[in-house]
C-alpha cells in the first residue's frame, strides 16, 4: 500500500525472558521454565505451539524450536522440556550444559504448526519419547474444556518415561503406557479401529513412527485429515560447503555444525524464517543455479520441488557439490 | 482526541458524510497512478498518528451509526452472523482481542475491568456496561463473537486454521462488497475466492495463503482492497442485490460526484491465540468523488487507475457501465501533472490543479 512501510522481520516477535527453574526429570530431558523478567503475564497460547529459542553458543547463535509443555492457561510461567541430543550440533548440549536458573534469554512468541481440531469429538493422542511434549499442553487444554481425549505413551523404559508418573497419577484411566524394554508396543491396529467417528489421532515422535501411523490409520480407512503429526527436524551436521548470496553480494561457507539458514544469518544476511525445523516454509529460498547434490530434509517443498532443485529450505537442507548460487 | 459521533443513515435518505478530518485520514488506495492485484501486505503496527492505520481496530465518527446500521441488517436477516460450533472459542479469542485493544487504545470510550474471569465491559459510546464469565457463553446476550462485533465497526471473518487451509467457519458480514457469509460458510480460502478473475492465473492466492497461514501470534499483518460503491451504502450483500443493484442505473453526470463514492477495505489480520485461529477484520470506508478530488493528487490518480484498470477488474469490481462516466467526471480534475509517491494527499506540498 504502503501506509507506514514497515520490513517484515525475520521469525517471530520475541520476548525476554528469565530463567526460573532448571529440573533434571532423568538421564535425557530436562526441563526448562521462564518468566518474564518485568514480571508480566505471557501470551496465551494455544495447545500444540512451540517457540524457538535464542542461544548464545559461544558467539554461535543457536535458534531451537521446542514444543511448549506448560498449561496454556499459566500465563505467568512457559515451561519446555529438552532432551539432549549427544550427537547433535549442541543446541541441546548448550541448554543442558549452560543454561542456570537466573539467566536472561529470549524466546519467541508461540507460533502453532500442530494445532488440535476442534471440531473432533475425541482426540487420541500418540507419543513417542520426547514427543510427549506438546501432548502436555494439549490434555490441560482438553481438560478445561472437558474435551474427550486419551494417550498412548511409549517410552523406552520405565528411568526414560518422561512425565509418565505425573501423567498416569493425574489421569488413571486416559494414559497408557509403553515400555520398549519390556517388549510393550502399542496395539496400533486395534487401537484405531475401536474409535467412533470424528476421532482425530495426532503423533509426535521419532520419523518411523510417524510414518507408522499415517500409513496403519490411513490403511485402516482414516481420512489423511483426521491424522495430525509433528516432526521437528533438527538441522544435522555435514560437511561444510560453500554458497553465493546473489542479492547480498557476498560468498559463504556454511560449516559442519550450523545449518545454511544460521551461516546466512551469521554473515548478517537478514532471512525470513519461522519454524527453524523444515515444516512452516517460511525461509523458502530461490535457487538461482547449482552445480551438484542437495540435501533436502524439510516437510514443506513436495517431492516435485525437491528433485526440481528450484528452491531450498535453509533452515534444514544443505549441499553437497561444486557451486550453489541463492537469491538472497 | 474526542471523536463527535455522526447521527447519519446508510440507508434510504443516505444521510452518511464524511467530515473534513475524515476525509483527511481516508484510507487512499493507490500508491501509484496504476493498479493491478498484489498481495501487498505490510505489518499491522500503527502508522502515522490520527491514520487509520494507527490503532488495531479504528474508530471513527461513523462508529455509532454504522452499529445502528448493523443491527438494522441482523434483524432482518439474522444468518448475516454465523458461527459453526467449533468456532466458540476463536469468539472468545476474538472478543479479548478487541475489548483489549480497545480499552488500551481507547480509554477515554472503552473500558476493561478484569478479576480473574468476571470482567466488566463498558462501551461509553453505546452505553453499554455488561459484567460477565470470561468463557461461559450463558452470561452474555449473545455468543462471544456476536457479542463483540456487534460494537466494532467492519466485518469480521473468523477463518479456522487446518489441512495447509483456511476455513470460513464463523463471520459477522454486514458491511460487505457483495459477497455472502450465508453462501462461503464452511469454505475453504480456494472455494471462497473462486470469483475472482486473473489472481489464480497470477498464483496470488498460492502465495496468499502461505503468507496468512504463517502469521504468528503477536505480529498481525494488513492490506487495502477496493471497489465502487453508488450510493453509501454499507449494506452491498448478494442477498439484497435487488434493493442496491439497480441504484447503479441512477447515476448522472450531475450527481455522480455526490452519488459514487469510493469503497476502500481495511482488512487486517491477525492469529488468535487459543484458538490457533485467524480473524479477518475487513473494516469498509467510503467516500463520494466530490470529496476525493479535494485533494489534487487522489484526482489526478483516481482518474488514470480508472482510466487505466483492465476491463476484467472493472467487471468484477461492477462497474464497468459507469465507467465512461466517471472517467468524464474525473478528468476534470487531471491537469497531467505527475504525483508524490504514497497513498497520503500531500496537500501542502502537491501542486494545485491546473484549470
Amino acid at each position: 500500500m504502503s501506509a507506514a512501510p514497515q520490513k517484515a522481520k525475520a521469525g517471530a516477535e520475541k520476548i525476554d525472558v528469565t530463567v526460573t527453574a532448571v529440573v533434571p526429570l532423568n538421564d535425557l530431558v530436562t526441563r526448562f521454565e521462564f518468566q518474564r523478567p518485568d514480571g508480566a503475564q505471557f501470551p496465551t497460547f494455544s495447545a500444540g505451539a512451540h517457540t524457538v529459542v535464542h542461544m548464545d553458543d559461544g558467539g554461535q547463535p543457536r535458534l531451537n524450536p521446542y514444543s511448549l509443555m506448560s498449561d496454556p492457561a499459566e500465563r505467568s510461567t512457559y515451561a519446555i522440556s529438552v532432551r539432549r541430543d549427544d550427537a547433535g550440533r549442541g543446541g541441546s548440549l548448550f541448554m543442558h550444559n549452560n543454561v542456570k536458573v537466573g539467566d536472561a534469554m529470549q524466546i519467541t512468541y508461540p507460533v502453532n504448526l500442530f494445532s488440535l481440531d476442534l471440531r473432533a469429538k475425541k482426540h487420541v493422542f500418540l507419543a513417542g519419547g520426547i514427543g510427549i511434549t506438546p501432548f502436555m499442553a494439549m490434555i490441560a487444554q482438553l481438560e478445561r474444556s472437558n474435551g474427550n481425549w486419551e494417550l498412548h505413551y511409549s517410552v523406552r523404559s520405565e528411568a526414560l518415561g518422561t512425565y509418565v508418573d505425573q501423567l498416569t497419577y493425574k489421569y488413571p484411566n486416559k494414559v497408557h503406557v509403553y515400555y520398549d524394554d519390556q517388549g510393550q508396543g502399542i496395539d496400533l491396529e486395534t487401537l484405531l479401529d475401536g474409535q467412533p467417528l470424528g476421532t482425530n489421532a495426532y503423533v509426535c515422535g521419532p520419523k518411523g513412527m510417524i510414518d507408522w501411523v499415517h500409513a496403519t490409520a490411513s490403511a485402516a480407512g482414516w481420512p489423511d485429515a483426521n491424522v495430525h503429526s509433528e516432526e521437528f527436524t533438527a538441522p544435522q551436521p555435514g560437511k561444510p560447503f560453500e554458497v553465493r548470496l546473489c542479492k547480498s553480494d557476498k560468498t559463504i561457507m556454511v560449516g559442519e555444525n550450523e545449518s545454511l539458514l544460521e551461516a546466512i544469518e551469521r554473515e548478517g544476511v537478514e532471512a525470513p524464517f519461522l519454524c527453524r525445523g523444515g515444516a512452516c516454509g517460511q525461509c523458502e529460498t530461490d535457487v538461482v543455479s547449482a552445480d551438484g547434490e542437495f540435501i533436502h530434509r524439510d516437510h514443506w517443498l513436495d517431492e516435485d520441488e525437491h528433485a526440481a532443485g528450484k528452491k531450498i529450505m535453509p533452515c534444514v537442507s544443505r549441499f553437497v557439490g561444486k557451486s550453489l548460487e541463492l537469491d538472497r | 482526541m474526542t471523536i463527535q459521533f455522526n447521527k447519519e443513515t446508510f440507508r434510504d435518505d443516505y444521510s452518511f458524510k464524511n467530515s473534513d478530518w475524515a476525509i483527511e485520514r481516508f484510507p487512499f488506495p493507490f500508491h501509484e497512478d496504476s493498479y493491478m492485484y498484489s498481495v501487498n501486505m505490510e505489518q499491522h503496527r500503527g502508522g502515522p498518528e490520527g491514520s487509520v492505520y494507527e490503532k488495531r481496530f479504528d474508530v471513527d465518527e461513523h462508529y455509532v451509526s454504522e452499529m445502528a446500521d448493523r443491527a438494522m441488517v441482523l434483524a432482518d436477516d439474522p444468518l448475516r452472523c454465523q458461527s459453526l460450533p467449533h468456532m466458540t472459542l476463536a469468539g472468545w479469542d476474538l472478543l479479548e482481542l478487541i475489548m483489549v485493544s480497545k480499552s488500551e487504545d481507547y480509554p477515554d470510550l472503552f473500558e476493561l475491568h478484569r478479576d480473574g474471569d468476571t470482567w466488566r465491559w463498558v462501551n461509553k459510546p453505546m452505553g453499554i456496561d455488561d459484567t460477565f464469565t470470561f468463557m461461559d457463553e450463558t452470561t452474555l446476550p449473545y455468543g462471544p463473537m456476536e457479542y463483540i462485533t456487534r460494537q466494532t465497526q467492519g466485518d469480521f471473518c473468523v477463518l479456522d486454521q487446518r489441512e495447509d487451509n483456511l476455513w470460513m467457519d464463523a463471520g459477522m458480514i454486514t458491511t460487505q462488497a457483495d459477497w455472502s457469509l450465508d453462501f462461503d460458510i464452511g469454505m475453504n480460502f480456494f472455494e471462497w475466492h473462486a470469483p475472482v478473475p486473473k489472481a489464480h492465473e497470477m498464483g496470488i492466492f498460492q502465495r496468499a495463503l502461505k503468507f496468512l497461514l504463517n502469521i504468528p501470534q503477536g505480529a498481525p499483518a494488513r492490506r487495502l482492497n477496493w471497489t465502487m460503491t453508488v450510493n453509501p451504502l454499507l449494506d452491498t450483500s448478494p442477498e439484497n442485490y435487488h434493493k442496491w443493484g439497480i441504484q447503479k442505473t441512477e447515476l448522472t453526470p450531475e450527481n455522480i460526484g455526490a452519488k459514487q463514492h469510493l469503497r476502500v477495505e481495511l482488512q487486517s489480520f491477525f492469529r488468535l491465540p487459543r484458538s490457533n485461529a485467524l480473524v479477518f477484520p475487513i473494516r469498509c470506508y467510503l467516500i463520494a468523488f466530490q470529496d476525493i478530488v479535494k485533494s489534487p493528487k487522489w484526482g489526478r490518480r483516481l482518474h488514470r487507475v480508472i482510466r487505466d484498470l483492465p476491463e476484467e477488474l472493472a467487471t468484477y469490481k461492477g462497474f464497468i457501465d459507469n465507467r465512461p462516466m466517471m472517467l468524464d467526471f474525473l478528468s476534470a480534475y487531471d491537469d497531467g501533472l505527475p504525483t508524490s509517491p504514497g497513498v497520503f494527499p500531500e496537500n501542502e506540498t502537491e501542486p494545485p490543479l491546473k484549470k
